[in-house]
């Protein structure tokens, strides 16, 4: 191929040109806008970086060859209506383009996060050095501002919200019996809008004035008056916002139409139903910090005064509209860790989920209650007080479908038989670790307690065990259990349950007695503290980097196993549901043919009972035991009795 | 006596989990977790966060207990290729996860409203001390208007007399925090907010910014002295001169 005829194919070659060219577009805009109005200078860069802010990121998109089809669809230009070219992977390469396959889309989603996640956790351990002793140690206070400010943001933004959709992209459209998600292409946008976010988010530290520094909370009216790195974060979050919304969407249709013959609502695995609802938030709460950042971007470029009080602007606005996304998010966050570990526990404890519908609609009821307590974060903000007893009602009341999962949970585990595996672990460690963490959520909704300990140590201590323990937790129960199913091959168990252990105690030894200083006084979002805490900071700042250590085990885990492990059985764990009856990895297509759902998706220790059948079999109305073949499965276990 | 508790596992996991929660309550409550306490409310607040702690402590010792119990006692062998039992509920049991639950924070709610009248009740007596605080990017400036317009950067209190503070800015979000009375309120451009306080014992004590105000918030600290009430007025009256003490 010549360099021209690469230039125009999709691809790196053509966002080497496009990039630069959306930069002089941008510039441009701005020049021709300025000279409209007679402005002076006529290239003013604050501007310019702004507006190529929008235009580089979509520069990037257009010469990857996320529009290609779209665009010779729209313009009456030939398409290549069933070409799937770019579907499917044979090399490292195909994962750096353009590709409409969910279980590439869902590698890609995964590698692209964790690697934001090394990064975010590097910024942590450069916070955690910091301040393991009162004073400046190695970073000023803006870039320490900056440090903790760009951590938050690519762990909720650029990992743990993406790689709960990077996982639910490979596993769903299995778990279902579809063959891809419901729109392929817009798949892959969703997906290519992230590295986008994560570049911009990470460039502000290469700007003047340094990195976003007002939080990931961005709030007004620090945030309109901060140096340009704030529009890398105002910006950022609209891209992996509109990523976010469109996955969503992408489930909601995916999981309401392609569903195979048989797979009623009541018959879908827990993890389906907690990417539904998820999907429902995500597509309800997104747009709301999409709203709540388009104010500051307006604010900051075109001075609309919307949070400036003198000019009849309102500084709570800002926190109402932002939380009214931002506590839906926790459950975005958590919802479909609540999934995996569904999954895992019935799995790995070889029993069905214990009050399977109560568990969906659990699921149903935190998305309802969610909306109603976003202004638990505002007890001390100064808002109307009469709102802050029903938000501490509403808040309180989410620990009851909450408990539910978890006691339905441990009575899964009752008179199982307990696989100790990898996954195993850190879905017991999660619910360890969340149970505390709602323990301390549940003092927070207490108005009194919030007053003392909002914006302190006790605030850091709860979210990362929700978070960490929590969703990451999660995270990793969910690697582990579909690893074989992505490569085809085995992680190293041993290494695996090292792994959990060390993260188990480090995670404790760390982010445990950061309760104790945000109750004795001690505020977030610091870079200097009182003598009195000097102690227990240099505790957790060790902890914490022998925290960051465990994760090695895992990367090099992962890395060695995918390639080198031994080879996975299409269903090593022996689950029902339908991800695991084909071979691993799964075929191009996912299913020579279309599996027929004949029963539920937990029957652990029913005789006989299977979830889905493949073939051109008369589909059995009663769950008889039906050799499932084809398609690359095994048989389900015949289970002595 | 080992053979018994081996025969009789169950029996053995409660009253290790009822012994486990003993000595967690007795743990959490020997903590000293919260900073001196300096106001006449604070002891309300501490005691709430006990009460908080003494029903929390068993909800861990039930879950951690369950795990621990299910993982010793149904673990598959190695080679056991069996499943569990067929159990796909009960609902008996799901409704008393559902009340217990619901009454336990229901209770709590009660308590925690109760406790939040109570430290912010409503109308400031007519001796109360009022106290213009204004944050600013990094440093807080306290006005006394009913004591001839005094400032000052570090406050001044008399021991047992109601204090109204008035928080206000004119940059950007800033929190007005005294741990030692367990108050807190942000300081919000264009709004007044109204915290009060009573401090009950004399000392000196941290004023803490909580809210992220910039470059200089993790200096934006001050103190809060509480002091005799005639001790006060001489401060007020030198103040008043414009000398300092």
């Amino acid at each position: 191929m010549t360099l021209a005829a690469k230039i125009r194919a999709p691809g790196w070659y053509r966002v080497v040109v496009g990039v630069p060219l959306a930069y002089l577009l941008a510039m441009g805009i701005v020049v021709a806008v300025r000279a409209l109005y007679g402005w002076d200078p006529l290239l003013d860069m604050t501007a310019v970086t702004t507006v190529s802010l929008v235009a580089m990121p979509l520069g990037f998109l257009v010469a990857i060859g996320c529009f290609d089809y779209w665009f010779r669809w729209a313009s009456g230009a030939p398409t290549v209506p069933d070409d799937h070219s770019s579907h499917g992977a044979t090399q490292w390469r195909d994962y750096f383009h353009v590709n409409t396959d969910h279980k590439v889309i869902g590698i890609q989603y995964i590698v692209t996060t964790f690697f934001f996640f090394t990064i975010g956790g590097l910024l942590a351990m450069v916070i955690r050095a910091e301040l393991a002793q009162p004073g400046t140690q190695f970073v000023d206070p803006n870039t320490y501002n900056g440090l903790f400010s760009v951590h938050a943001s690519l762990m909720i933004f650029l990992f743990i919200i993406p790689v709960f959709a990077g996982i639910a992209n490979y596993v769903i459209p299995l778990m279902i019996g579809a063959p891809d998600m419901a729109f392929p292409r817009l798949n892959a946008l969703s997906f290519w809008m992230l590295p986008t976010a994560g570049a911009l988010m990470l460039a502000s530290f290469f700007v003047p004035g340094g990195a976003f520094a007002t939080g990931w909370t961005a709030y007004a009216p620090l945030s309109t008056e901060t140096p340009i790195g704030q529009q890398f974060f105002t910006i950022g979050v609209q891209f992996a916002g509109a990523s976010s919304i469109a996955t969503a969407l992408n489930f909601l249709v995916t999981i309401i139409t392609m569903r195979a013959p048989g797979m009623t609502f009541w018959r879908m695995p827990l993890m389906v139903w907690a990417n539904f609802t998820t999907s429902l938030l995500v597509v309800i709460a997104t747009p709301f910090i999409a709203g709540s950042q388009f104010f500051l971007l307006l604010e900051r470029s075109l001075g609309m005064h919307f949070f400036d009080p003198s000019s009849g602007g309102d500084v709570l606005m800002y926190q109402h509209v932002f939380w009214f996304y931002s506590h839906p998010a926790v459950y975005i966050m958590m919802l479909p860790g609540f999934g995996i570990v569904s999954e895992v526990i019935s799995s790995h404890s070889r029993k069905p989920v214990f009050g399977y519908r109560m568990m969906a609609f659990s699921l149903v009821a935190i998305v309802i209650l969610g909306f109603t307590v976003w202004a638990h974060h505002m007890f001390v903000s100064g808002m109307f007080g009469w709102l802050r007893v029903p938000m501490m009602i509403t808040t309180m009341l989410i620990a009851v479908p909450t408990g539910i999962k978890i006691f339905s949970w441990l009575a899964t585990l009752w008179r199982g038989v307990i696989h100790l595996t990898t996954p195993m672990l850190f879905a017991l460690g999660f619910i360890t670790m969340f149970t505390l963490g709602g323990i301390s959520g549940i003092m927070l909704a207490v108005i009194p307690v919030d007053i003392h300990v909002s914006d302190t140590y006790f605030i850091v201590a709860h979210i990362h065990y929700v978070l960490f323990g929590g969703s990451v937790f999660t995270i990793f129960a969910g690697i582990y259990h579909w690893f074989p199913k992505m490569t085809g091959r085995m992680y190293d168990e041993s290494l695996g349950k090292l792994h959990f252990w060390l993260s188990f105690v480090f995670f404790n030894t760390t982010f445990g007695p950061m309760h104790l200083v945000g109750i004795d006084g001690m505020p977030r979002r610091v870079a200097d503290y009182a003598d009195q805490y000097a102690t227990i900071n240099l505790f957790i700042s060790i902890s914490s980097f022998l925290f960051g250590l465990s994760f090695l085990v895992f990367v090099y885990n992962m890395i060695t196993s995918a390639r080198n492990g031994p080879k996975a059985a299409a269903n090593p764990w022996r689950a029902h549901s339908i991800e695991w009856q084909v071979s691993s990895p799964p075929p191009i297509f996912n299913f020579d043919e279309i599996p027929t759902v004949v029963g539920g998706p937990y029957e652990y220790g029913v005789p006989g009972a299977v979830h889905a059948v493949f073939g051109d079999s008369k589909k059995p109305t009663t769950s008889v035991a039906t050799p499932a073949g084809g398609g690359g499965a095994q048989p389900p276990p015949q289970t002595p009795q | 006596m080992r053979s018994r508790m081996a025969r009789r596992p169950l029996l053995t996991a409660v009253l290790l989990g009822l012994i486990a929660t003993a000595v967690g309550i007795f743990i959490c409550l020997q903590i000293d977790w919260f900073p001196t306490q300096a106001s006449t409310k604070a002891h309300e607040i501490d005691t709430l966060y006990d009460v908080l702690l003494i029903v929390s402590v068993p909800i861990f010792v039930l879950v951690m207990g369950v795990i621990l119990y299910s993982v010793a006692m149904f673990r598959a062998k190695p080679g056991d290729l069996s499943d569990g039992a067929p159990i796909h509920g009960n609902t008996r049991l799901e409704v008393i996860w559902v009340t217990i639950p619901f009454l336990i924070v229901s209770g709590l709610s009660v308590y925690g409203w109760i406790v939040l009248n109570s430290i912010e009740a409503k109308a400031s007596p007519a001796d109360a001390l009022v106290i213009n605080v204004k944050g600013q990017q990094f440093a807080w400036n306290f006005t006394y208007p009913g004591e001839g317009k005094v400032k000052t950067n570090s406050l001044v209190l008399p021991e047992n007399r109601p204090v109204e503070f008035r928080i206000n800015t004119d940059d950007v979000l800033h929190d007005f925090w005294v741990p030692a009375f367990r108050v807190k309120s942000d300081a919000v451009p264009g709004l007044t907010t109204h915290i009060r306080a009573t401090p009950n014992r004399i000392g000196t004590y941290p004023v803490v910014c909580a809210e992220l105000c910039g470059l200089g918030h993790s200096t934006m600290r001050s103190r809060v002295q509480v002091v005799a009430p005639a001790k006060f007025d001489a401060w007020i009256a030198g103040k008043k001169k414009g000398g300092s003490q």
